[in-house]
């Protein structure tokens, strides 16, 4: 057959019959679409974590206090006792790789001022927190040494603080309440954006340690000790030897599991990874379910086709089409169909995407590469779910075919 | 168009465009096998006009399936222009169906919905050596000229009349330029003025040496050909020639009729 009448044809026959046509092409865009929002959203969340390994600081070593695993047996967990503001110092002062190490104490608090109030987070840090965080100020100053020493009733707070508690004013000197405690703000933090999980980084308070322990939490061990390494090649290194300087703090024997997990930034942030991964590929596995539902339907409507144009393929071969030629013919309209559908799958997914990160506020990213892989694939679902239709028509013969009603 | 089909005609003058040896249709349903056809033995020689006549059941449309390529016989050889039709593949059944011959259905067989033209153009894209769309528009257009159609290039099946679409499907059956022309009871669902006005076209093109067979089950239509062919069960029961009447003067005469009694 002349090759450039096969499009033509299959063109003028899906527009012989456009409600059948727009309904059959939404399935795949529908499936298109659920496919590029999902991968979208994935991409957002997997470019979201890799900046933020970049933000988390620079030679940064995490202590979490209790093993999270220890081979199926659980021994306390994230949240048991066991590390103290004393190992911090230890880590600190013993271990010549480390050059920083803050205990960290979180809190929930309801902060006041005036008649305003707001639910924030409370960290107790030491003074060279933000040094680890690489977190700069961008007005006042962060607490020193000395006011950590003297559990100073001071705190630094974040952007978020400032837009919500004091609607964007200057804090600097004002006092807060937490539960009637008076802190004096003396720094605001640069902003920072989210956070690996998707909190708003910005929406914190700092206060020493000392403060937090004694007069905020309620709590004596440390959450975490945060502690930053000279150099990255000594990473590997520190890590050994803080495990090694805790379990001989914490006195463990040789037999017993660590009451504590060391974990670099770059492990912590690939978990994170892993995990964004991981979601990635099981909604985009959900959302593949409904293309090839829309490819069902391409199918269903292609075999019903075949046997409405029943005539027109007997006319066709008794005119000198192959059976070839017919195959070709229907495939094509099938092809042709799904690629409709893959346009306006790509069209709607765009939309979806853009509504989601901006409604949602999830980050999103709308990739070339989603938008190829959708065409081909819905090109890859026409050819596969027409081949059976277009197969039965080429079979047909052609008396049998004309005599059809 | 004329010169066309004398060219075509004249080179194979003497030589038989179809030559049956004792062709057979058995088609088997079941158990039960039905013989449809139970040795045809003829000849057709170029520039000639038959008629094929018969009751139901007398294996006409068996025989027009055979000699149209889109059935083959069970036992016998079918020569067509000295070529062998039985040993040929599906393929190349269709690439005969395509080039050599023309085919006229009874029920017209027109794509719904499509032009005229369009119709036209259907045989031509499967040429097996395509043509540019140019000369496709080109012929369509010339074989819709030549069953004086020419000004409705553009309506669909549903705009024309019965007449009119038998006109269109005879200028499908012609526009890739056939030797032979076969038609399946081209007149059985007109009226008797336009059945005249189609066997007219036909004699026309036979005069310009165009090979016609024609299946029909009405014997004062069977009288323009120049040769009868009557069948019954399977069999040739008649074979003769006969004086073709002139359905050109026939229709002249109804004209001349028509216009007395207004």
């Amino acid at each position: 057959m002349k090759l450039s009448a096969v499009p033509i044809t299959a063109i003028k026959a899906l527009r012989r019959n456009t409600m059948r046509t727009l309904l059959t092409a939404l399935g795949i865009i529908i499936g298109v679409a659920a496919v590029i929002t999902m991968v979208g959203l994935g991409q957002g969340a997997k470019s979201e974590v890799e900046e933020q390994v970049n933000r988390l600081g620079q030679n940064v070593v995490l202590v979490f206090p209790g093993a999270r695993q220890l081979g199926g047996v659980s021994i306390g967990g994230g949240s048991a006792n066991t590390l103290t503001v004393e190992d911090a110092h230890a880590i600190r002062d013993e271990i010549p790789e480390v050059i920083a190490a803050s205990p960290e104490v979180r809190s929930q608090r309801v902060l006041v001022y005036g008649n305003r109030n707001w639910f924030t987070r409370i960290y107790g840090q030491s003074a060279d927190y933000l040094q680890i965080r690489q977190w700069p100020i961008e007005s006042g100053e962060m607490y020193t040494e000395e006011d950590v020493e003297r559990a100073a009733l001071v705190a630094v707070v974040g952007q978020t603080i400032v837009d919500e508690l004091f609607e964007g004013a200057d804090p600097i000197g004002e006092t807060i309440r937490v539960r009637g405690l008076p802190l004096t703000v003396i720094g605001v933090l640069a902003p920072k954006g989210m956070s690996l999980m998707g909190s708003v980084q910005d929406d914190i308070v700092l206060v020493p340690y000392t403060t937090a322990f004694q007069r905020i939490s309620g709590r004596s061990h440390a959450m975490v000790i945060n502690v930053q390494v000279f150099n990255q090649q000594s990473m590997e290194i520190a890590q050994a030897k803080i495990t090694d300087l805790l379990r001989e703090r914490h006195g463990l024997a040789p037999y017993q599991e660590d009451d504590f997990t060391v974990q670099t930034q770059e492990e912590v942030a690939q978990a994170a990874t892993e995990t964004s991964r991981v979601m990635t590929v099981l909604l985009a596995s959900i959302a593949g379910v409904s293309l090839l539902v829309g490819g069902i339907g391409i199918m269903n409507v292609m075999l019903v086709s075949v046997t409405e144009r029943t005539r027109e393929i007997g006319l066709r071969l008794s005119v000198g089409a192959r059976g070839r030629d017919v195959m070709l013919q229907f495939l094509i309209e099938s092809v042709i169909l799904c690629l409709l559908g893959g346009l306006g799958g790509i069209a709607l997914g765009a939309i979806a995407t853009e509504l989601i990160a901006s409604y949602a506020g999830w980050p999103a990213l709308f990739s070339t590469e989603a938008m190829f892989t959708a065409v081909s694939v819905s090109a890859a679902v026409g050819l596969f779910f027409g081949f059976y239709p277009a197969w039965k028509a080429a079979r047909l013969d052609p008396i049998e075919a004309l005599r059809r009603e | 168009m004329e010169a066309d089909f004398s060219a075509v005609t004249g080179q194979h003058f003497n030589m038989a465009v179809i030559d049956l040896q004792h062709i057979t249709r058995t088609y088997t349903s079941g158990s039960v096998a039905v013989h449809a056809l139970r040795g045809i033995d003829f000849t057709l020689q170029a520039g000639n006009f038959v008629s094929i006549m018969g009751s139901s059941g007398s294996g006409k449309s068996t025989l027009m399936n055979i000699l149209g390529c889109l059935d083959k016989p069970t036992e016998g050889r079918y020569l067509l222009n000295g070529t062998d039709i039985s040993a040929l593949k599906r393929d190349e059944l269709a690439a005969i169906r395509n080039e050599t011959i023309g085919f006229v259905f009874q029920n017209f067989h027109l794509l719904p919905r499509t032009s005229a033209l369009e119709n036209m153009e259907l045989p031509l894209l499967y040429k097996r050596d395509p043509l540019s769309w140019k000369e496709i528009r080109q012929k369509a257009a010339e074989a819709l000229e030549i069953v004086g159609l020419a000004d409705r290039m553009d309506h669909t099946p549903s705009q024309l009349s019965g007449g009119q679409q038998q006109r269109v499907a005879i200028a499908r059956a012609l526009v890739t330029s056939p030797k032979l022309l076969l038609a399946d009871e081209p007149t059985g669902n007109l009226d008797s003025r336009t059945s005249l006005e189609i066997i007219e076209l036909f004699q026309r093109l036979n005069d310009e040496g165009l090979s016609i067979l024609m299946v029909t089950q009405e014997p004062d239509i069977a009288q323009f050909a120049n040769r009868i062919i009557i069948l019954r069960d399977g069999l040739i029961q008649t074979d003769k020639q006969v004086q073709k009447r002139s359905a050109a003067s026939e229709l002249q005469t109804w004209k001349d009729e028509s216009e007395s009694l207004s």
